[in-house]
């Protein structure tokens, strides 16, 4: 059995979906994951299986602890995601689902850089199904831009890789570099391709961009895997790497500005998505021990509950039809179940006592103050306080209070309300009882870490309940942003309007240029030929028959000239 | 609609009783800072009454107010990439 590979028990197992119909075709896809899980957890630790490619060693299967924990939040996923898209009739939705799941977890446990390619780009290909599903004009052009921004990171990664052959590094996946510099192409061409898809800032527009277009169960797959495999990529080959502290510090901050004035409550979950990973590439840049901890802890806890609250407005749109804020209001009546689960989702992300992000977030802020980062760390409370404001307040409020939409809607389906459940159970699992996460941490600790003191408690509650005072000031004062029926330009503004209005623009110069040109040149060659004619044509001077006496008076004229000049000088 | 029953919440002196709620635990968490329970602050500002609680206000109307001139900024009509 230790020569299947983690993940393909997935990607294999989905293509016989088709072939099962009804119960069993579900029954199918809950127990895939599940038998998948129970591989990984029989498998031994270490470099389980070694091929030879044109003498070049690969490792597709390598289990240590890192790996481990992406391994079984991934895990946890795929099963919650299936469970939470059962009710799906539409077949291609499950088959690319467990097929993205299966390649997500492939990526992880891949030990050498051509194994984790072949799995970077089939997460790409599987999962812009799941945009493409949803069966709009719009959908289809976002999947599109989607598909071309994660191959084009695939083809990035492996000009990095084929010159880091080149230069004799070798194809395994360990630690690439500790610093990025322009002199060292290969590592900063892997360095890169990890940053597209971990949605560095500039590059993240693709995640805001297609996730929202995405189906209800489609955004809850995406959610999970895509950026978690780019910081498990980072984590992997970049600890340590100081500009990622900066990076992920800007990652955490400047989305939430977007995410305050955002009208589509999908597309708020994927700016605080991104805030997220922020803290994540921070603990990967501090590289210590702690911070890295922390950020695998994070991206656990993380998965969970961003899946969670991708759910409830999944399960909002799925009733609804809307998922824009300013449509929606009131659904606490309708829907009271999923109005909790979000709750609990929102107060996870927010990092509230008791929920998972407040054990897991901390390390990497307390990695953060150790190291003396400073500035960084008043960031980091900054972006803490801003996503309580704008995950934990605003989507609760705008969805399920506020001003009430007068929608009346049925529950989350059955299927929907398990999923959530599930990930409810996590999430109050893991911060009331952080142990058992602590446990399957990577790296070993000093001394042990922990989450519950007085000190982190209170002043945690003191900013996080600031912040909500803060909300509900601007609220009733109307000072608050209110929600609109609009969109906000970001930086695919570059690839959809500016570059698209450039390419036009110098087209027109150019056709205009070429047109002058060539009508200047006709026009040239026409008055050239016209001067020749009247010069040899049939009236011109040089058509003319001479006579003898003219020619001898010109040679006389001439060699009078000569005399002339002789004389003179 | 009308035949509905009304929510606890539907009563606009209920919410009124949460935003006071609210507004009494911000002073509690205040108050709270008299005490000596800052065991292990990583700095000095940390010791500061209020320090946390204030933060997180300040960021906030910062953010939300920030937000605001983005929003003009960068806020177009809903159909303006579908031109």
């Amino acid at each position: 059995m230790s020569s299947i590979p983690p993940g393909v028990i997935l990607i294999l197992g989905s293509l016989l979906v088709p072939l099962l119909r009804g119960k069993l075709r579900q029954a199918w896809m809950l127990a895939l994951p599940i038998l998948s899980w129970l591989h990984l957890i029989g498998l031994p630790e270490g470099n389980l299986i070694e091929l030879d490619l044109f003498g070049y060693a690969l490792n597709p299967v390598r289990i240590d602890g890192l790996s481990l924990v992406w391994g079984h939040v991934f895990h946890i996923a795929a099963f919650v995601s299936v469970l939470y898209a059962l009710h799906v009739k539409d077949l291609g939705q499950h088959v690319s689902g467990l097929m993205y799941a299966g390649a997500a977890i492939g990526a992880v446990f891949a030990g050498d850089l051509i194994t984790l390619f072949v799995f970077w780009e089939l997460t790409a290909i599987s999962s812009v199904f799941l945009v493409w599903a949803s069966r709009t004009e719009r959908s289809y052009r976002a999947g599109m831009r989607y598909l071309v921004i994660q191959v084009g990171s695939g083809v990035i990664l492996l000009a990095g890789i084929l010159l880091r052959v080149n230069a004799g590094d070798g194809l395994a996946f360990d630690h690439i570099a500790d610093a990025i510099s322009l002199a060292d192409l290969p590592s900063l061409l892997i360095f890169i391709a990890f940053g597209i898809k971990a949605a560095f800032p500039l590059l993240h527009n693709w995640l805001h961009d297609s996730y929202p277009e995405a189906t209800p169960t489609g955004a809850v797959f995406l959610s999970a895997f895509t950026t978690k495999l780019a910081i498990y990529a980072l984590a992997r080959g970049f600890a340590g790497a100081d500009c990622l502290i900066w990076i992920g510090a800007t990652m955490t901050a400047f989305p939430i500005f977007y995410a305050v004035i955002e009208n589509d409550l999908r597309r708020v979950l994927s700016y605080s998505l991104n805030n997220q990973l922020g803290f994540m590439v921070v603990g990967i840049g501090i590289g210590t021990h702690l911070s890295l901890n922390g950020t695998a802890a994070h991206a656990f806890a993380h998965i969970l509950y961003k899946g969670l609250l991708f759910m409830s407005m999944g399960a909002v749109l799925h009733r609804t039809g809307t998922c824009k804020g300013s449509e929606l209001g009131g659904l606490y009546k309708s829907m009271p179940i999923t109005t909790v689960f979000c709750t609990i989702g929102a107060a996870s992300i927010s990092a509230f006592p008791l929920f998972s992000g407040f054990v897991s977030k901390s390390l990497i802020i307390a990695a953060t103050a150790e190291t003396g980062h400073t500035f960084v760390f008043l960031i980091l409370l900054f972006a803490s306080a801003g996503v309580f404001h704008h995950s934990g307040i605003k989507i609760p409020y705008f969805a399920f209070f506020a001003h009430d939409s007068g929608r009346r809607v049925k529950e989350a389906p059955l299927n929907m309300l398990l999923a959530m459940g599930i990930l409810s159970a996590l999430c109050i699992g893991i911060g009331c009882f952080p142990g058992p996460l602590y446990a399957i941490l990577p790296y070993p600790l000093e001394h042990p870490f922990h989450a519950y003191t007085t000190m982190h408690v209170v002043t945690q509650l003191q900013l996080l309940i600031f912040s909500a005072l803060a909300f509900t000031v601007l609220m009733r004062t109307g000072i608050y942003p209110p929600e609109k029926m609009a969109i906000n330009l970001d930086t695919d503004w570059t690839y959809r309007r500016l570059l698209p209005g450039v390419w036009t623009v110098s087209a027109r110069v150019v056709s205009g240029v070429w047109g002058a040109v060539l009508a200047g040149g006709v026009s040239c060659a026409v008055r050239g030929l016209r001067g020749v004619y009247r010069l040899h044509g049939p009236e011109g001077v040089f058509a003319r028959t001479w006579r003898t006496g003219n020619i001898v008076l010109a040679a006389a004229m001439v060699l009078g000239g000569y005399l002339v000049l002789y004389f003179w000088e | 609609m009308s035949d509905e029953r009304k929510r606890w919440l539907d009563e606009p002196k209920n919410v009124n009783k949460i935003v006071y709620t609210l507004y009494g635990v911000c002073v509690l968490l205040i108050l709270v800072d008299f005490l000596p329970y800052k065991d292990h602050p990583h700095y000095d500002f940390e010791h500061r009454v209020g320090f946390y609680g204030i933060f997180g206000l300040v960021s906030c109307v910062g953010l939300v107010l920030t937000a605001k001139v983005l929003r003009r900024i960068v806020m177009r009509r809903e159909d303006y990439y579908d031109e």
